[in-house]
């Protein structure tokens, strides 16, 4: 039966500039530019990847949404429509990728920050030191020296970064080895971390081991006693922000010669990621799992434990902190991801913004705040970001979706079909190819040293110089356009209030 | 001797005899008042130490009241919770433009050893300052520690020292404050210094990191409440050199922390420690402009923030240590000294009591 749907997007080829080079024929991965006599689009197979309209040399290409107007509706949005059409076409549950692109708050984007004016000198960074270095990991109440001299306290492990911002863990499988490689060597040269996602350590990273966060999700790929200790870091992944409380499914199609070794399955059968890890299934299986990566590393790795942002996300990070996790990575509802099915991408969770605060504040009320660090991602857009989550408490912000769009990704939320034409979600030879990993962690060092600078600008403006005077200081920030009950939740004055 | 004053920001000034010789606060006052154009007339202050050595045993808590009703209230309180010795007005005289001061009390007061089953006699005395100025409406604990005390007020520091009869103590260490309140309004409790136990703060500057000092302090229970972020760097040191027991030169490092480009250059053992402070007490450090003298019974820390915005010089003269805001205001009660140096940014200077107190 052919699809009543309409085509999403018009691909325009002004056919006067065309000189029928066919580059765009060749590197459309979705197939919707065939050549006939002249190019010819596909409309309805156009995902928006704007693959052909950066190659075409003449600039011939022009991609616009399809101008077809619907009956107007405030609820049966054209959207809405289009979904049932799907679902009453393939009786299935609708598959998306990236993260929640629905117009639900963004806090971030209520929230101001404070600058020095007369009693505070504000600071130049270009003049003066501007210290972003962070270290995760558990910290003790206190210190403890010998007479006054010599230190009795050993700390438990800490990674260092140099820029508080991570890589966000996305696995070879939802993305190519030539992105893990980028993210690998950028990470390395930039001093912070990348994080391998569930999908094993491909042995083209391992040089960068010490600069790699390795991942123990419900699926256990790719974990041996080698794995765990070749890392800066063990994550347990419980949950994820863009589908909370589901697993993951790769394809068999995906599951290649090199992916089944990095995975340790067969070639070609679907890599699948329980719901549950099913050996946890309460706080104290997870204190267990904590301890036995622990033992396992001999106590010099830090273990992070990943949790999506729920209704009941302080408790739970509570929990996770007392049940001896050194570091708690929590991921909103904006977070992205490889393949989601959109009823839960777009509706389970709370933002970032809010979990990040309730566990702060909670943390400290237990009084347990230094035990453990804080990572916070899903979805952190901009330096901005960075900074009002480390003044909300955050120690540090992982990115995903920011490292993808810096190399290349052009969000059109097809991760999932594995046709990525930009090289970085897909695992098909031909389009792998196209990620150059040199450049590509050219691209990532520059995004990053970029932010570094406009944080730095930003603490020189609130006269500090060094980020941990603005971690945790919410009385730099001040909210706008935002009620009495998130203020607090936030732990934010309203803007026009002073001290 | 002219004093050539520069008018910006607070003005400070500390003084100590290492040897525990006691000086009258006349000294004091005169130097402070060389620097009377840092001040705008809203907030002076003195600490001295060595006050009351006939009960230097017991804590000398100076209270300031809005009302009969608080001082009632805050007498029934000191009943349950202590032992009171003595109470008495605290000395003041009137005629030198000083306007509505508060009810000026002060109490020496000791512990009932029933009282300390579950905790020290210090914490014990922390907690009891915290209820007071939190939860009696109208009542402020100016100074909480042993033979020594804190008088402070609104108005020029000399005014206030004079108001307060300040030639009548002897003290081996003196603090002052002149203030010229920018962030917080002017009132009596809000003049420097601020106190608790024996510690006592004056400070030139403001404190941009006061939004996770404070947070990070609460997590230890002490409560904020002054509406100003020096009684932060107070409870800071509070909680590092007394209830973590650091030394004060690793507590300090802690405030003003070395930047990493100098620990990374530092020996192994040295800077495994600075490492670990920085990893450790993050939190703790004050970010932003600051000159502050901390007064404590056994001795006188001066420091800067880590890029010196404030100014502060240090000098010596036989067995006495002075700091201040300008050197004018150490040339004015002593033109000769042994040595003059204008501290480093994020170094502390740091007093010892070598001698008996006399």
């Amino acid at each position: 039966m052919e699809s009543q749907l309409p085509a999403e997007f018009a691909v325009n080829v002004n056919q006067e500039k065309c000189r029928r080079c066919k580059r765009c024929v060749i590197n459309c991965s979705f197939g919707a530019i065939e050549f006939k006599d002249k190019v010819t689009p596909n409309n309805k197979l156009c995902v928006a990847c704007h693959r052909c309209a950066t190659l075409c040399p003449e600039n011939a290409i022009n991609i616009t949404e399809n101008p077809l107007d619907y009956k107007d509706g405030y609820n049966w949005t054209p959207e809405i429509r289009k979904n049932i059409l799907k679902q009453a076409e393939s009786g299935g549950i609708i598959l998306t990728g990236m993260g929640n692109p629905k117009p639900y708050p963004i806090y971030w984007d209520h929230m101001l920050i404070d600058a020095c004016q007369v009693t505070n000198p504000s600071i130049d960074p270009l003049r003066e030191p501007m210290e972003l270095r962070t270290y995760l990991g558990a910290k003790p109440d206190s210190l403890e020296f010998d007479g006054n001299v010599s230190l009795k306290t050993e700390l438990a492990p800490q990674v260092k970064l140099d820029i508080p911002i991570v890589f966000a863990a996305m696995s070879y499988g939802a993305i190519s080895l030539n992105a893990h490689k980028a993210l690998a060597m950028a990470a390395t040269r930039m001093g912070t971390l990348m994080n391998t996602g569930e999908g094993g350590l491909h042995e083209d990273i391992a040089p960068y081991a010490d600069r790699i966060i390795v991942q123990v999700a419900s699926g256990r790929f790719g974990v041996t006693s080698k794995y765990l200790n070749r890392s800066a870091a063990v994550e347990i992944k419980i949950g994820q922000g863009a589908k909370p409380g589901i697993g993951g499914h790769l394809p068999g199609e995906k599951v290649g010669e090199d992916i089944s070794k990095t995975r340790m399955i067969p070639v070609g059968t679907d890599a699948l990621s329980p719901a549950p890890h099913h050996d946890i299934y309460s706080i104290e299986d997870l204190s267990q799992l904590i301890y036995a990566i622990k033992e396992a590393t001999d106590y010099k790795k830090p273990v992070s434990v990943k949790i999506a942002a729920v209704h009941n996300v302080a408790a739970i990070a509570s929990g996770i902190v007392r049940a001896g996790a050194d570091i708690v990575m929590l991921d909103g509802f904006r977070g992205g991801t490889g393949a989601a099915p959109m009823v839960i991408r777009d509706h389970v969770g709370i933002p970032i913004e809010l979990a990040l605060a309730a566990v702060d504040e909670r943390l400290r009320q237990e009084g347990i705040r230094n035990r453990a660090s804080i990572l916070v991602g899903g979805s952190i857009r901009q330096s901005a970001d960075v900074v009002k989550a480390i003044a909300l408490g955050a120690d540090a912000c992982v990115i995903g979706t920011a490292s993808l769009i810096a190399m290349g990704c052009r969000v059109c939320q097809k991760c999932y079909t594995g046709n990525c034409a930009w090289g970085i979600a897909t695992q098909k030879p031909e389009l792998v190819r196209r990620l150059n990993p040199e450049l590509a962690a050219d691209r990532l060092c520059n995004l990053l040293t970029a932010w570094g600078h406009e944080i730095q600008e930003v603490l020189g403006s609130l006269g500090i110089n060094a980020i941990e005077s603005l971690r945790g200081s919410r009385e730099r920030l001040r909210g706008v356009g935002l009620n009495q009950e998130a203020l607090d939740i936030l732990g934010i004055k309203h803007a026009g209030i002073g001290q | 001797m002219k004093c050539d004053g520069i008018p910006s920001g607070c003005a400070i000034s500390g003084m100590m005899s290492e040897q525990g010789r006691r000086i009258d606060g006349r000294i004091i006052i005169q130097s402070i008042a060389c620097m009377h154009d840092r001040s705008n007339g809203l907030g002076g202050g003195f600490a001295a130490y060595g006050i009351y050595p006939k009960r230097k045993d017991m804590y000398a808590f100076h209270m300031m009241y809005d009302n009969m009703e608080a001082k009632e209230a805050t007498e029934e309180f000191f009943k349950d919770y202590f032992n009171v010795d003595k109470d008495e007005p605290i000395p003041t005289q009137r005629e030198n433009g000083i306007s509505n001061p508060p009810i000026l009390w002060r109490y020496f007061l000791e512990v009932p050893e029933s009282k300390l089953e579950f905790l020290t006699e210090r914490d014990y005395v922390t907690n009891t300052v915290m209820k007071i100025n939190s939860e009696i409406e109208g009542s402020f604990v100016a100074s909480s520690g042993k033979n020594m005390g804190a008088f402070k007020g609104v108005g020029y520091p000399e005014d206030i020292g004079r108001f307060y009869k300040l030639e009548d103590y002897s003290a081996y260490i003196w603090t002052a404050h002149g203030r010229f309140p920018t962030n917080t309004p002017g009132w009596w409790g809000g003049a420097h210094p601020f106190t608790l136990l024996d510690w006592s703060v004056v400070h030139n500057g403001e404190i941009s990191s006061y939004g996770i000092n404070k947070r990070y302090l609460e997590m230890f229970g002490y409560k904020l409440e002054l509406r100003t972020d020096t009684e932060v760097i107070a409870y800071l040191i509070d909680l590092l050199v007394r209830r973590h027991k650091l030394p004060i030169d690793k507590a300090v490092m802690c405030l003003a922390s070395p930047f990493w480009k100098d620990i990374d250059r530092m020996e192994p053992e040295q800077k495994k420690t600075a490492t670990m402070l920085r990893q450790v007490y993050g939190s703790t450090l004050l970010n932003g402009p600051f000159s502050i003298i901390i007064g404590h019974s056994n001795g006188m820390i001066g420091l800067n923030d880590r890029i010196k915005l404030r100014p502060m010089t240090a000098a010596r003269k036989d067995d006495m240590l002075y700091m201040a805001s300008e050197e004018s205001a150490i040339r004015e009660i002593a033109p000769d000294l042994d040595e003059v140096w204008s501290p480093k940014a994020g170094t502390a200077v740091i007093g010892t009591l070598n001698g008996e107190v006399e």
